[in-house]
């Protein structure tokens, strides 16, 4: 069988499955006996071998088979989760990871057998091997029963090991049955049919759509368990029932079922009617009862269990209703979702771009025009709103949450901990907050490089926290939030804070600064020199971090996404870094102004208010002039000076300051006039004169006009 | 390969005038050629960048090709085009010449390498091409769009 055309399905889901094992490993971690969680990983460890059995991936089928064995031991209590087991069952998952990327880079899981992983695991399985021989026999089964009482009374009745996925269970209504005695009554063949599909098939609905097929060439399919529906959403484990009415004998239905590939069992026989009867009749007894269950059921967490309920019309929605909804519960409801290529969502973003130039030509045009034509300003407006909510959800679609990245630290902090031997444990909040997609694939190196940092650095050991009277086990927090048209990350950590004599003493030795500059430099600045490419304080060497590679490349990374990184730190406390992105990288909000005859867009987001001063208010800080609003002394910034072009305004008018804001840095900038808000586009000035700093880029204005973008960050 | 020697290659050269003097440019790197409309000025550039246009929804750099040639700026004229050249490293850049003239077609045997006359005007020559009795200068695009300073001057 090709599978190679599943190769990137493959790829998704194993990450995906990698990654929940890993989170639900240091859950289980934290809280061994947790039956959820260990039910989870056995599912995620089950699928993830028939997935890999399905691709031919041997050795990663042996390994996550003897993982599934662990945990089934685990599941029926005969094993109990020991420390060592975790570790191991982390290695299991690194070397999975390593066959996944080895698949990923040559479509080939690679020649490692990790025999001393496998050995470990059976090791634990040995450990209590012998107190509970026989107990994992039927786990499965046992589950099942479990969440499905009524199902297993109604088995009795049929003397069957599984009620829901056998023929013999189908529960016939009244029409149903006249059909049935009317065929036998035409002499025509009434067979059950139970049939089991490979576990490992990838398209099970495809391979039951194939049955069915071959099924109706040679009858009539009167009921099948689940229903027709339910078995085309794949809402079935691994095996249907049906009833088939057929003029040929058993052995060709039979081989016609087998006929299809990945099949892996049929089971049938005779349909007896008057079983079937009294099957009826005890369905018709129990049914008060189940529906009573089924109202139970209505409360549970799996609102689809009620849609898939219907399958056989209202008198019997018996056993049939257990079978149908067991796949219902084992699987949380998920979101609908369509996988897209990023570079079509590039495509989409760039039309509405386009759309947007135009509908600012159009704004500009109406506006131009002398005589005024309500409705076509009416219906601007409209055109205006729409491009502006279109482009709002083309945003949001690309937009993802940067939990996809921040879900795998947990993990990497609990082996820093190990590694390093000093307790820690980190938080994080926000994980839900969205960012653009391409920002979100970026933004996972420079968080690791600082939460390393962090653990590495900024984290004491124990017993200097102990000294210093802190809790003995470190913190380090995440904390991700939206904060205007900026998506904010902070890494913190209570540790010992960046000591800045160290820095400077280190930045002289390295000769990066002399003495005399030393001398005259702020804490802050200092700070800084962090950020320049080789430079580590830490004493020794680690594999951790300190290779002198680090913060210079989160710098340069943060700022290539047009973000930036900034730190607070304590001596003693701790240290804060805080790393600021924009929420958007192509279309934003801006204030145009104009500043000597020239347009100019500022974006809105740094923007805080507008001040109208008179000269006179001007006062004089160190010779820079400055103002004093509500409190606060903000110094003024002539942008007709930083433009090189002469302002309009006389030296007597009073001045327009836009109030921008970075970070808890405020500046006033002097423009000469407001022309208003306006949505616009960034477009690249190209390589050739990328130079100036305070220009980020430029844009194309209604009337076919480029005004310069100024970026405020780079004015403060 | 001895039957691609014998048929005699040919470039194509979008012919402007700056000045006194005529020059060839290499039409593959000519994208468009419009007339000139008002730029944009961007603060803190070069004096021979006259600053960003709107061409079909791109912004595109213009630079004064006299300017940067150390030649008198002059007002512009009804003949005055913006050449649009796409080049591998800068991207597009549009070259304000005083007149396009005409597109040559020149067997590559009558291009020749400018190996002698290292003064101020040759540092942006690539070649010479004979066209008839015309001699015409080639003009090394990546040497006139190239951000550093004229050597010449500096001497």
């Amino acid at each position: 069988m090709d599978v190679s055309q599943y190769l990137e399905v493959f790829l998704d889901e194993a990450r995906e499955h990698l990654q929940n094992l890993n989170t639900q490993i240091m859950d289980l971690e934290q809280d061994p006996e947790n039956m959820d969680t260990i039910n989870e990983i056995f599912r995620a460890a089950h699928s993830f071998k028939g997935m890999a059995g399905t691709m031919g991936y041997k050795r990663m089928q042996t390994l996550t088979h003897d993982m599934e064995n662990v945990f089934m031991k685990v599941r029926d209590g005969s094993l109990k989760v020991q420390p060592n087991m975790i570790d191991i069952l982390f290695q299991c998952l690194d070397a999975l990871e390593k066959y996944v990327n080895n698949i990923q880079e040559t479509s080939d899981e690679g020649t490692e057998e990790n025999e001393d992983i496998i050995k470990l695991l059976n090791n634990c399985l040995k450990q209590e091997g012998a107190s509970a021989p026989e107990a994992s026999a039927a786990p499965a089964e046992e589950k099942s029963a479990e969440e499905a009482p009524a199902a297993e009374a109604a088995s009795a009745d049929n003397g069957n090991t599984d009620p829901t996925q056998n023929w013999r269970a189908i529960k016939l209504d009244d029409s149903q049955q006249d059909v049935l005695k009317e065929a036998k009554d035409q002499g025509k063949n009434v067979f059950g049919l139970t049939i089991k599909i490979q576990e490992a098939c990838i398209l099970k609905a495809a391979r039951a759509f194939l049955v069915f097929k071959a099924l109706e060439e040679l009858g009539e399919i009167l009921v099948s368990n689940p229903s027709a529906q339910d078995i085309e959403d794949e809402k079935f484990e691994f095996s249907f029932s049906l009833i088939v009415i057929t003029e040929s004998k058993l052995e060709d239905v039979i081989a016609a079922c087998k006929s299809v590939s990945e099949i892996e069992t049929v089971e049938g026989g005779e349909a007896d009617l008057s079983n079937a009867a009294a099957a009826a009749d005890t369905a018709e007894a129990e049914a008060p009862k189940e529906e009573a269950k089924e109202e139970e059921k209505t409360t549970a967490p799996a609102p689809a269990a009620s849609t898939a309920v219907t399958p056989t019309g209202t008198t019997a929605p018996a056993p049939a209703a257990g079978g149908a909804k067991k796949p219902a519960v084992s699987k949380p409801i998920v979101n609908r979702t369509v996988r897209v290529d990023i570079e079509k969502l590039d495509v989409l973003m760039n039309l509405v771009s386009e759309l947007i130039i135009a509908k600012n030509s159009l704004v500009a045009a109406s506006s131009s025009e002398g005589e005024n034509n309500a409705a076509f300003n009416e219906q601007i407006e409209y055109l205006e709103s729409t491009t502006t909510s279109l482009h709002e959800s083309v945003m949001k679609v690309r937009m993802v949450p940067i939990e996809s990245v921040v879900q795998k630290f947990p993990r990497m902090v609990r082996d820093l901990a190990k590694k390093l031997d000093k307790p820690m444990e980190l938080y994080m909040t926000g994980e839900e907050t969205e960012l653009d997609r391409t920002v979100v694939d970026e933004i996972g190196d420079p968080l690791m490089h600082l939460i390393r940092n962090a653990a590495d650095h900024g984290l004491e050991s124990a017993e200097v926290r102990k000294e210093r009277g802190k809790p003995a086990t470190g913190s380090i927090f995440l904390d991700a939030y939206q904060d205007g048209n900026n998506v904010v990350i902070e890494v913190r950590d209570d540790g010992n804070g960046i000591d800045v004599e160290a820095v400077k003493n280190k930045a002289i030795e390295r000769g990066t600064i002399t003495e005399e500059q030393a001398a005259t430099m702020t804490d802050k600045e200092i700070i800084q020199l962090l950020f320049l490419p080789s430079f580590s304080t830490a004493k020794k060497i680690t594999d951790v971090s300190g290779r002198g590679v680090g913060l210079d490349v989160v710098k340069s990374k943060i700022e290539s996404l047009s973000g930036e990184v900034e730190v607070k730190s304590k001596l003693g406390e701790g240290s804060t870094w805080i790393i600021r992105l924009p929420l958007t990288l192509a279309i934003i909000q801006t204030l145009m102004v104009v500043v000597g005859g020239e347009k100019y867009a500022i974006s809105l987001g740094s923007i805080t208010t507008i001040e109208d001063i008179n000269p006179n208010e001007i006062k004089y800080v160190q010779s820079k002039e400055v103002i004093h609003i509500r409190g606060q002394v903000i110094p003024l910034i002539r942008l007709n000076e930083i433009l090189d072009i002469e302002s309009t305004k006389g030296p007597d008018d009073n001045l327009i300051v836009a109030i921008v804001k970075k970070g808890d840095k405020l500046a006033g900038l002097v423009v000469d006039e407001l022309l208003g808000q306006q949505e616009i586009v960034i477009k690249s000035l190209g390589k050739f004169i990328n130079k100036s700093k305070i220009i980020s880029g430029a844009t194309i204005l209604g009337d076919g006009e480029v005004a310069l973008i100024l970026d405020a960050n780079a004015l403060i | 390969m001895v039957d691609e020697k014998t048929v005699a290659e040919t470039v194509q050269y979008v012919v402007i005038q700056i000045g006194s003097e005529q020059y060839g440019i290499d039409i593959k790197y000519v994208d468009n050629i419009v007339r000139v409309q008002r730029a944009t000025r961007v603060p803190k550039v070069p004096e021979y960048i006259r600053g960003v246009i709107n061409l079909r929804g791109e912004v595109i750099p213009i630079m004064n090709v006299r300017l940067k040639m150390n030649l008198d700026d002059v007002e512009d004229t009804k003949n005055t085009r913006i050449i649009i050249v796409k080049l591998e490293q800068q991207g597009m850049v549009g070259l304000i010449v005083d007149e396009v003239k005409e597109v040559l077609t020149v067997s590559l045997e009558d291009v020749d390498k400018v190996s002698y006359e290292k003064d101020e005007k040759s540092h942006f020559l690539s070649g010479i091409a004979k066209y008839d009795n015309r001699l015409i200068s080639i003009l090394d695009l990546n040497a006139v769009v190239s951000e550093e300073k004229d050597p010449a001057k500096e001497k």
